[in-house]
């Protein structure tokens, strides 16, 4: 607690020490952030320059009607004796506080719409990478490339729930975050699977919502490797704060052997749908992307929220046939919180979980869920 | 006139008679104002829930998706539930007062407005107890949100959502049709106190916008039902569709909320002034401006949803041109002090707050207004900062001026002047440490509508909680005041209660009588 | 006139206003913002079909047009371009196919969307042939070639010479055997 008050004491004297330099100095994001990041690219520095000149400018005019309004709240109280005059009207004063603050407004336009330009400045990308948003984590598409995966959270419900202490990178850090070159001028089309979504990336001052079958650009360029974190800004359900974006910037070179070691990956993944796995295997994974990808709605422990989601204990379904069970997590239940998984977890991950979910908690179905079974009834059912 | 109204001592039938077949103006607009104080310390309530959820990152007390329909029915509850039937009573009570009217010109159809609006908030609090919650899709409800992958209660939300629309626009026809049609002699338009005009203006915008908002609900409730596709992309329809209709009247909506304070702040500043507001006419202008502004800039609120450059720029500098009508008002009503003979008591203090936290709210709107910049604005903290800033600040501090303004000429007794000021600093310092941390949350990058947030926005959200908990607790103690006022207040019996106050409302005895102005007065 | 058929005439008036204003936010205002994507391309959704008319073909500037394909929420099928993407000149028309294939065991209709990036180009694209401007019907298990013609205008702003065309398909079965919904 008297961290916290120091901490708290120390914000509020850098807003008293920072304010003829605001922002400046401050990129990271820390506690002691008051300001709009300036960011590391030329959309983020147009975003920071137009709200600084306009911090400045409502400043100036503050200053100058309060101050005026606190002078005549002293200066005119009945309490030293200040006698009402009667005037109500003066046609010079009141055009006068029209027109200026209109010119002041069309001067203000110009960097505005300079600013504005930048932003909507996306042609000639050297790059083009898909985002799409779905409940609730994001699929980053590096197009032409053949490399596509899902980036989710990766806090555990354990720190979120307080069962555990919070991690430093409590609600900012994803299981694979999106990793991009320095030096590139990268565009982001963005679209949506379900909801409305919204990507954002302060530090590059990227916000594109994310509406299903419509696509939005953005576009980004930096210098600067490192790790930006932003957020889902749209409404999108009760996973809302829990999709964070993690953008890893990388030199060329670095970015060259990750894409490679990724294209590699996609290959041998391919390969890793045809091996026969074994139960254990398969409970092992499973129960990994159980935790990650169901326990959110159904529990830990199968038993799901009564009367929100269903158990999995005991279920109908996980203990019945499992060309049903495949079915389930394929195509989803309409109608239902269940949606499809069929494009967010790879054939051997929804094989894994299936295994994971007829055989833990006392569904003891014995059988073998295989990679193989589930991409057959993808495909050729 | 025969007697009276009913009182606790002709019985219990009686009594509750008289309230439920009242056609009196007074007994209505008494109605709406404490209807709508129950609804503002409901969605408080939620808004604590939400405070104390958000006090520490994790999740403490609830879950992600009752966080959801608490922001929901926070927002529902305080706009159409608290603001607006708290500003439809005091027209109800002043308007006919102010006109030199003897009631208001459909006194049934009156009744009628109010008696609907318990019925819209039972069915829309009780989703919360339906299987599958109540709405947690935003005050905005955007499609497919809202549609495809809503609660089953979302046909009683939009039941209800009809039911308010009926009631606003009732409300509003009789306000026009007072206006229009009962004014004492001599009293011309021009001739009306401020509030009336903000008011006629007001009345006009729910006229128009409510039946939009009823139509897009309409559109909804065909989408989920009868499988039309308004704003369903598959079937030719479009989710950004909903986002233009709604803002189409959700713009227009906040200078509904917004204007009758300002009508009430323009009574009151010029009553401690103890001098005439300054530049009555281009009050009158400047809110027939903002009025009409309020029409042509609604996609400003959709600026990240990938509108082309063109409707970008467009919908940016008529944003921006809203800021000089506003401004006018505010120069206005600090001329109107300037060389006054002031004092403050309480309605001063929180007009004059009003001006204030107004005007900052204000500030940070001409901001958002920057299309660039709301690339990073868009849907953070900052943003629920400045409609704070401009709501409570603006139309709750205002109703609550008008509350102490008036209420000796209510009910006849004088509130505790250290009482009301004691309340007020409580009241705004506990908003200013609620709200302006928000924006500092909110340019750090912390999204609005998160249940849960990371470490590094942990210390300005404690703030923040800490700061709500004082503003609610502010609210706790207006309740008493005025409860206190009316079983214990000083009485008083002079028809100016205010030494400087001038109008039609002060020339009738305090309390009002339950028939005032059955002769028209003559005004001059 | 008295105050009583004064009130009677706001009453009439504004009752009419309103219910204008509700019939304009059904059924002006949903009509009025297509014609409006149309024109400006708000959206990024391109116009209906285009006749083809003899435009001369700009071989002094290429285009690079490239192609996506995303399937909505629980939609099953296999849905992508046979190409990702192709360099074009403005003003020839360019023929390219989507791959489809239901997957599934049940007959189903489906209906792509188109979005195009940036969305300002949308009136300099034009779909001569686009499988687009119907549903598709694929039995269980079937697939098909789906065909789209397009020309990009030799007006095409000069600085453009990436454009990004989408489809997103939608599962709309219920929709297609529901008679309300085809109203």
């Amino acid at each position: 607690m008297l961290k916290r008050a120091k901490a708290l004491f120390l914000s509020l004297l850098s807003l008293v020490v920072s304010l003829p330099a605001l922002g400046s100095a401050v990129v990271e994001t820390s506690t002691r952030q008051l300001n709009m990041p300036q960011g590391v690219t030329e959309v983020s520095q147009a975003a920071y320059d137009i709200h600084m000149i306009m911090v400045w400018v409502c400043t100036v005019i503050g200053v100058g009607v309060f101050g005026f309004m606190f002078y005549v709240m002293y200066a005119h109280r009945k309490s030293r004796g200040a006698v009402a005059e009667n005037f109500h009207e003066n046609l010079v004063v009141e055009l006068l506080w029209t027109i200026v603050p209109t010119i002041i407004l069309i001067v203000m336009a110009f960097p505005a719409t300079t600013a504005l330009l930048k932003v909507y400045d996306t042609d000639n990308p050297d790059i083009e990478i898909k985002v799409t948003g779905y409940q609730w984590k994001w699929q980053y598409e590096y197009l032409g490339e053949g490399v596509k995966f899902m980036s989710e959270l990766r806090t555990s419900d354990d720190e979120v729930y307080g069962r555990e202490p919070k991690g430093e990178h409590y609600l900012r850090e994803v299981t694979e975050p999106l990793v991009l070159p320095a030096g590139k001028k990268i565009r982001f089309l963005v679209t949506g699977n379900d909801v409305i979504h919204s990507w954002w990336v302060p530090d590059f001052g990227v916000k594109r919502d994310a509406v299903p079958g419509l696509f939005t650009a953005g576009w980004a360029k930096t210098d600067k490797p490192g790790t930006y974190v932003g957020e889902c800004t749209e409404l999108c359900g009760q996973g809302h704060a829990f999709m964070p974006v993690v953008v890893e910037v990388k030199e060329q070179a670095e970015y060259d052997a990750w894409l490679a070691n990724k294209k590699a990956e996609a290959v041998e993944y391919a390969s890793t749908i045809g091996k026969e796995w074994t139960a254990e295997e398969l409970m092992t994974k499973g129960e990994g992307v159980y935790l990650q990808s169901c326990a959110g709605c159904h529990q830990a422990d199968g038993n799901g929220i009564p009367g929100v989601f269903p158990a999995i204990k005991g279920s109908p379904i996980a203990l019945g046939p499992q060309i049903g069970h495949i079915a389930v997590l394929i195509d989803g239940v309409p109608g239902s919180a269940m949606q499809s998984f069929a494009d967010q977890l790879s054939e051997v991950n929804i094989a894994a979980v299936i295994h994971y979910q007829r055989n833990a908690w006392g569904n003891d179905v014995g059988d073998v869920t295989q990679p193989i079974d589930v991409l057959n009834y993808k495909q050729s059912k | 006139m025969a007697h009276g109204p009913a009182t606790l001592a002709d019985g219990w039938r009686a009594y509750i008679s008289r309230w439920v077949f009242t056609t009196n103006h007074k007994d209505i607009g008494t109605l709406y104002l404490w209807f709508s104080f129950a609804m503002f310390l409901m969605g408080g309530a939620f808004a604590m829930v939400i405070r104390a959820e958000l006090f520490q990152p994790g999740m403490q007390l609830i879950r992600p998706e009752f966080f959801n329909q608490m922001t929901t029915m926070h927002g529902l509850v305080m706009v159409f539930g608290a603001i607006m039937p708290a500003f439809v009573g005091l027209a109800n009570w002043m308007i006919p007062l102010m006109i030199g009217a003897p009631d208001m010109a459909l006194p049934r159809m009156n009744n009628l407005s109010f008696w609907i609006l318990p019925f819209a908030f039972a069915i829309l609090t009780s989703t919360l107890f339906m299987e599958g919650g109540g709405p947690n899709f935003g005050w905005t409800f955007y499609a497919p949100l809202s549609t495809t992958y809503a609660p089953e209660s979302v046909n009683f939300f939009i039941f209800a959502i009809h039911i308010m629309g009926a009631s606003s626009i009732m409300g509003s026809i009789n306000i026009i049709a007072t206006v229009m049609n009962m004014r004492a002699p001599g009293m011309t338009y021009m001739k009306m106190p401020l509030f009336v005009w903000t008011w006629v203006i007001t009345a006009f915008l729910l006229v128009a916008v409510m039946p939009v908002l009823a139509g897009a609900v309409t559109m909804m409730l065909m989408d989920i039902n009868f499988g039309t596709s308004f704003f369903d992309a598959a079937g030719g329809g479009d989710p950004v569709l909903f986002q233009h209709v709604f803002w189409f009247f959700g713009h227009p909506e906040v200078y509904i909320i917004i204007l009758p304070a300002f009508g009430v702040v323009s009574q009151i500043i010029p009553t401690f002034s103890r001098k005439p507001l300054f530049g009555y006419s281009s009050m009158v202008y400047a809110t027939a401006a903002i009025a009409f502004l309020s029409f042509v800039v609604w996609a400003h609120h959709m600026f990240t949803v990938g509108m082309p450059i063109a409707g970008e720029l467009y919908f940016m500098y008529a944003t921006m041109l809203i800021a000089v009508p506003t401004g006018v008002k505010v120069f206005n009503w600090i001329t109107t002090m300037y060389k006054g003979s002031l004092t403050f008591e309480t309605p001063m203090l929180f007009s004059i707050a009003f001006v204030i936290l107004f005007t900052f709210g204000g500030f940070t709107g001409l901001m958002l207004s920057i299309a660039a910049a709301d690339m990073q604005y868009h849907d953070t903290y900052f943003v629920v900062a400045h409609f704070h800033y401009v709501m409570v600040a603006g139309a709750v501090f205002s109703g609550t001026a008008a509350i102490y303004y008036w209420l000796p000429k209510w009910c006849g007794k004088m509130y505790n002047e250290t009482m009301g000021q004691v309340q007020f600093w409580v009241a705004f310092i506990g908003f200013n440490i609620a709200f302006m941390p928000q924006h500092f949350l909110g340019l750090a990058g912390m999204p609005r509508r998160y249940a849960d947030y990371g470490l590094q926005f942990a210390d300005w959200n404690m703030v923040s909680s800490i700061g709500a908990f004082i503003y609610g607790g502010a609210q706790i103690m207006l309740l008493y005041n005025v409860i206190a006022t009316i079983r214990n207040g000083k009485p008083t019996t002079e028809e100016k209660t205010w030494e400087g106050a001038e109008g039609l409302e002060w020339t009738v005895p305090s309390p009002a009588p339950y028939h005032t102005f059955e002769k028209p007065p003559e005004f001059k | 006139m008295s105050t009583d058929a004064s009130n009677r005439r706001v009453v009439v008036k504004s009752l009419f206003g309103a219910a204008g204003m509700f019939a304009f936010a059904i059924f002006v205002l949903p009509p009025m913002y297509d014609l409006f994507c149309e024109i400006t391309g708000l959206g990024g959704k391109t116009g209906d079909e285009y006749t083809a008319v003899d435009v001369r073909v700009d071989t002094s500037r290429e285009v690079r047009v490239r192609f996506l394909a995303s399937n909505n929420a629980s939609m099953p099928w296999v849905f992508k371009p046979t190409k990702d993407s192709v360099v074009v000149h403005p003003g020839e028309p360019t023929e390219i196919t989507y791959f489809a294939h239901n997957v599934t065991d049940q007959d189903m209709v489906s209906q792509a969307i188109p979005s195009l990036v940036p969305n300002n180009v949308a009136d300099y694209f034009h779909k001569t042939e686009c499988f687009c401007f119907e549903n598709q019907p694929l039995a269980a298990g079937d697939q098909a070639d789906l065909k789209l013609v397009f020309i990009i205008d030799p007006d095409l702003p000069a600085g453009v010479n990436s454009v990004t065309l989408s489809y997103t398909i939608f599962d709309i079965t219920d929709r297609a055997a529901d008679p309300i919904a085809q109203l």
